[in-house]
């Protein structure tokens, strides 16, 4: 039998059903830590994000940091925490961790979906007479969406895929079949563990893709993909336009 | 001008000084070595001796190296080759001629479908595993092995001395350590069938020492040699029953050398201690000495050398 044949025969086995470590267990952890972590991150990275966008100011800053924070591994930052923060605070630690993971795709995506939205567009608001509060919750938050949706997703992915790191750690999760299954030499129970973070992630992709579709607001929606013109945009503002002075 | 020359100068200096002290290290790094005439691996007369990356392992291998010399044999270290699938294909080779191994761990190498447990059965059992052209020479009664170790605090209020003793304790009782010692014969479900005992799990991993004195959990995995026996209050339950596979320090060696060197190193194996083993990481960890250091004074002290 071939490596692929037994990975499948362990997913499928009544066995991943039963115990402390019964695959939806870990499935449920896997997914606790992915969606607290993300929640967290986007409370601090999207109005930081907002804030550098609308403003313009402090770009350099967020570009510095969130360039730092990508290249800082997350295994070692994890066991760094845990031996720092000590055994009883392990879930904060790992869940520090990931949202440190994806603050900067996070952050990228609700400046930059800001900073993308041509300045006309803005000008046109302001000059229809509306607030700098109505100008940001309706204009520069919706057509930025598309941006921060897609930022929301990498982050997302990125998440999903380190988590299964919190194993190592004790706090179980999609890992844990892989963290345990390397010592033992049970490839299959690894790749089995392996399959299954690459069909969460995939999962989660293709909604999060969808949702990124979804959040192209509806005037510009006709514009084909990737080309976000200038007419587009203008139609928006129009359509933006209209309905405030509806 | 003047700072550009100086500063060109200083560094002219520098790098002589460097080419000069890497020099001085080429030609000093082994001045007391007996003249080699190109004596490599195979040559009878030098006795090559290996070790895991494992600072307890190499002091063995240094014991082993010591005893051999004051007994007039040539010596070549190679110490620090990595983990078992690392060396085992050169010690299976006659490359190396003597290796510190463990037997249980050794066994589960070679045949990982025996069941035998206790000290003996395990030795038993290697010494028909092992393939030909190697021989395990006595081994000692030191070990390197998994336990069930509580806290001494523990131990006493709830008066344990074997790990049937947990039987008795009320309330949930937990064992930590690495993740895959739950799916090991000696994890819970072997506690369960050997000693009756009702053990939850945690996968503490590297932080299991801390996870006990937290009393996150209250028994845990920790190798038998680990110089935190010595240094905390800690304490291995006995195991009667035979739960965990035994894991005793054993020499293993290339059988055209073992008959010449079976009386120096079945003389150490007689002596060599888990306490013994447990002073010596102290002394390497703690105490920061040097293995070969380390080694010369057990000898002296048992009087080998």
């Amino acid at each position: 039998m071939n490596l692929f044949a037994e990975a499948f025969a362990w997913l499928f086995s009544p066995e991943r059903l039963e115990g402390q470590y019964a695959l939806p267990v870990l499935l449920g952890q896997h997914l606790f830590y992915t969606v607290v972590s993300v929640l967290i991150a986007a409370a601090i990275a999207v109005p930081a994000g907002w804030a550098i966008g609308h403003t313009g100011r402090g770009r350099e800053v967020a570009v510095a940091i969130s360039g730092a924070a990508r290249a800082v591994p997350s295994f070692g930052l994890m066991v760094l925490l845990v031996l720092l923060m000590g055994v009883l605070r392990v879930p904060e630690a790992a869940t520090i961790t990931f949202v440190l993971l994806a603050i900067p795709s996070l952050l990228a995506g609700a400046y930059t979906g800001l900073e993308a939205i041509d300045r006309r567009v803005i000008d046109a608001a302001r000059a229809t007479g509306m607030t700098q509060w109505q100008v940001f919750w309706k204009v520069e938050v919706p057509l930025g969406m598309p941006l921060l949706v897609g930022g929301l997703r990498a982050a997302t992915l990125q998440v999903i895929a380190t988590v299964t790191i919190a194993a190592y750690v004790n706090l179980g999760g999609l890992g844990w079949p892989i963290i345990q299954g390397i010592p033992l030499r049970r490839f299959d129970q690894v790749l089995g563990g392996a399959i299954l973070v690459a069909v969460v992630a995939l999962i989660a992709d293709l909604l999060l893709a969808l949702a990124q579709r979804m959040a192209v607001p509806a005037g510009i929606r006709v514009a084909k993909p990737g080309t976000v013109s200038r007419r587009a945009a203008r139609r928006a503002a129009a359509a933006t336009a209209s309905t405030a002075s509806a | 001008m003047f700072t550009a020359r100086t500063s060109r100068l200083t560094l002219a200096t520098g790098v002589a000084l460097a080419g000069a002290l890497v020099l001085a290290g080429c030609a000093s790094s082994n001045p007391l070595d007996a003249p080699s005439d190109d004596t490599t691996g195979g040559d009878s007369d030098t006795v090559v001796i290996g070790s895991q990356a494992y600072y307890s392992n190499e002091i063995i291998a240094e014991i082993y190296a010591q005893a051999l010399e004051n007994a007039g044999h040539t010596v070549d270290r190679q110490f620090n080759i990595g983990q078992r699938d690392a060396y085992m294909p050169d010690v299976e080779s006659g490359e190396i001629d003597l290796f510190p191994e463990y037997t249980g761990n050794l066994l589960q190498y070679f045949d990982d479908s025996s069941e035998a447990t206790s000290p003996d059965d395990v030795y038993a059992a290697l010494q028909e595993a092992l393939p030909d052209g190697l021989t395990a020479l006595d081994y000692a009664e030191a070990s390197d092995q998994d336990t069930y170790t509580v806290t001494k605090e523990f131990a006493e209020a709830n008066g344990l001395t074997t790990i049937a003793d947990l039987a008795d304790v009320d309330g949930t009782v937990t064992l930590g350590g690495a993740p895959e010692l739950e799916q090991r014969p000696y994890g819970p479900a072997g506690a369960k069938s050997v000693y009756g005992l009702d053990l939850a799990f945690s996968a503490t991993g590297d932080t299991t020492f801390d996870a006990l004195l937290a009393d996150e959990i209250q028994v845990a995995d920790i190798y038998s040699a680990d110089p935190r026996f010595q240094t905390e209050d800690i304490v291995a339950l006995e195991d009667p029953e035979s739960l965990i596979l035994a894991s005793n320090v054993v020499p293993i060696a290339s059988s055209d050398v073992a008959d010449e060197i079976a009386d120096v190193i079945n003389g150490i194996s007689a002596e060599l201690s888990v306490d013994d083993l447990v002073a010596m990481g102290v002394q390497s960890t703690v105490d920061q000495m040097s293995p070969e250091d380390i080694a010369t004074e057990w000898l002296t002290e048992k009087g080998l050398i």
